[in-house]
């Protein structure tokens, strides 16, 4: 077949397993998760191999990265936190949070630390609005949940993985 | 009380098999599957009057009843893409109560004839979604789920499917397109799932807290399910509080409670010593009520919301007090429809995106009377002209705020003509 099913060629068949033999296509948003795992964003040479496992075209699975919002089409930080700002978080601080953060880490919404660690981005609600403030760090292999934080504990949080290697 | 839903509360590591099991768990199951037919359950379900706990309320056993007969195979799609801000029932039924869940899934399928269900979770949920992965194959191992079960004929397999970040997905016929591994877009209804849903074949899609209230309503009883709530909206709801309130959280009380009981008795009341000021009972979707002693008083069920100006949807109840102002909430309810607007209708696509620049420049004190008046406008254009309702929502808050709390815009958007005072009073 291609690169990324020869290096995840057992995940990728039991993915495909469960849907229908004549509906691969369902199997594209976890076959994104998987190439994302690589670089933290999917590659157009990954698209090509997707729309080739899955027999659709690659613009079809480019068209998915662009409508949801937890696939990437270009690099970021190694972690991205994500803060929910949404009108219940926001009762609870957030919109303060997610400044002093911003702040403190000497970016703005949607932008990287100069060591590249860090993009902290603001996103729409996350289902955790009774521990405001809260973000979720989503990094190449997985998606964790931080809630009832402080701009400390998340500070804390981004000096670990500073110390870490980075 | 937490009778049905939130039973995790009560007893400790029911999200342990064995602990399940110990309570009687997949015993209803196991009795459906060899000793009822299919339609039995539905009757059951049916009876309960237990309504769609996602937001619409539409009855569940008339729901399963519509599923198309003479197409096969037919599906079972759970809705766990729980998204509205102010909702986070679905999370912790499944983190906490997951067995139960897992339960009413399998008996829908079992009512149906499904022999596949999926799970589709938002893709933040990635780890609940691995904990489901492995309670799954648990029960395949415990011989619950999969072929020939309890050595009859009938056979059910349930698979995950994990989202990537869109809201719309919630809604029924998106999150089937998304499940087809397409744009998650609302699809032209009729016809509905239960005629044309995945793969175009017969689909029941329910929400996680619809679900979960199956397995005792089949073991126990429609009556005993019916000995909650009212006659017109019976059982227990989870009420999920959130906002300027003391005890944020999950609370599951009996549909028919008071607002006042939810947000003062469960919800320690308002922090400082400000007041209640508005209540949105259904998320950002939601109309703002005036938390006037008549709303506070007003039971939360599906008939009697409406009496107050809003409607009961998820039970996602956001407490606003008195130092907030709406032209600062509802720039912020905007900016999430226009960010989740999936573009497929203009009205919606467009207008949200307008709404979301004159809201910011109200907010921004930049505006004049007719800006007001123009995002009135402006919203009752998206009203009514959507594939799906996610247009409609960007638009309750907008009109419910500059309608009920007028002075908050008049103090934002000096001066107010007149003339076009009357335009905005009119309906």
């Amino acid at each position: 077949m291609n690169a990324l099913h020869q290096r995840y060629g057992e995940e990728i068949e039991g993915v495909l397993s469960k849907y229908p033999a004549d509906q691969k296509r369902s199997a594209v948003m976890p076959l994104l998760y998987i190439a994302q795992r690589e670089h933290g964003y999917v590659t157009r040479e990954q698209l090509d191999q997707i729309g080739e496992i899955l027999g659709i075209s690659s613009t079809d699975v480019a068209s998915i990265v662009g409508f949801y919002t937890l696939y990437h089409d270009g690099p970021g930080g190694k972690y991205r936190i994500q803060v929910c700002n949404d009108l219940p978080c926001a009762l609870r601080g957030a919109d303060e949070f997610l400044d002093q953060l911003c702040e403190r880490l000497q970016v703005r919404p949607g932008g990287t630390t100069a060591d590249g660690i860090v993009t902290v981005e603001d996103v729409m609600c996350l289902a955790a609005c009774h521990r405001a403030p809260m973000f979720q760090v989503q990094s190449r292999t997985e998606i964790t949940y931080h809630e009832d934080q402080t701009v400390d504990s998340a500070m804390l949080l981004v000096q670990g993985w500073r110390q870490g290697n980075g | 009380m937490n009778e049905i839903l939130l039973r995790h509360r009560e007893i400790p590591n029911l999200d342990q098999l064995p602990i399940y099991r110990q309570n009687k768990g997949f015993v209803t199951f196991q009795r459906a599957v060899t000793s009822m037919k299919p339609d039995e359950v539905t009757e059951i379900v049916k009876a309960s009057g237990l309504r769609g706990r996602g937001g619409a309320g539409f009855p569940t056993g008339m729901k399963w009843s519509f599923i198309d007969e003479n197409n096969w195979p037919h599906y079972v799609t759970a809705n766990a893409d729980e998204s509205e801000p102010g909702t986070f029932k679905d999370r912790e039924i499944m983190e906490s109560n997951p067995f139960q869940f897992l339960e009413g899934v399998m008996l829908c399928a079992y009512a149906i004839g499904a022999k596949v269900a999926y799970v589709y979770l938002r893709g933040e949920f990635w780890q609940l979604a691995a904990e489901l992965d492995k309670h799954i194959e648990y029960l395949e191992r415990e011989g619950l789920l999969g072929e020939k079960l309890f050595d009859t004929e009938y056979g059910l397999r349930i698979y995950t499917h994990i989202g990537a970040g869109a809201y719309i997905c919630g809604e029924e016929t998106a999150m089937l397109e998304s499940l087809e591994g397409k744009l998650g877009q609302p699809r032209l209804r009729p016809p509905f799932p239960p005629s044309f849903g995945l793969y175009g074949k017969p689909t029941v899609v329910n929400n996680v807290e619809t679900l979960t209230s199956v397995p005792l309503i089949v073991e126990r009883g429609a009556d005993w399910f019916r000995g909650f709530g009212t006659e017109k909206s019976p059982g227990t709801k989870i009420f999920s509080l959130s906002g300027n309130v003391e005890r944020p959280g999950n609370y599951e009380l009996p549909l028919g409670a008071t607002f006042r009981e939810l947000i003062f008795t469960h919800g320690g009341g308002i922090p400082g010593d400000r007041k209640i000021k508005a209540i949105m009972p259904a998320g950002a979707s939601s109309s703002l009520i005036v938390a006037d002693e008549k709303a506070l008083d007003a039971p939360m069920d599906y008939e009697n919301v409406p009496s107050v100006g809003a409607m009961l949807g998820s039970a996602s109840i956001i407490v606003i007090d008195d130092s907030v102002s709406m032209d600062w909430l509802i720039k912020k309810t905007v900016r999430f429809f226009a960010h989740e607007s999936c573009g497929k209708c203009t009205p919606c696509r467009e207008g949200t995106y307008w709404m979301k620049h004159i809201t910011e420049r109200i907010c921004g004190g930049g505006a004049n009377w007719e800006d007001v008046i123009l995002l009135n406008e402006v919203a009752t254009g998206i009203k009514g002209k959507c594939l799906c309702a996610l247009g409609d929502f960007a638009t309750e808050a907008v009109t419910s705020s500059i309608e009920r709390f007028r002075a908050d815009f008049e103090a934002k958007a000096q001066p107010a003509p007149v003339s076009i005072e009357t335009k905005v009073g009119a309906k």
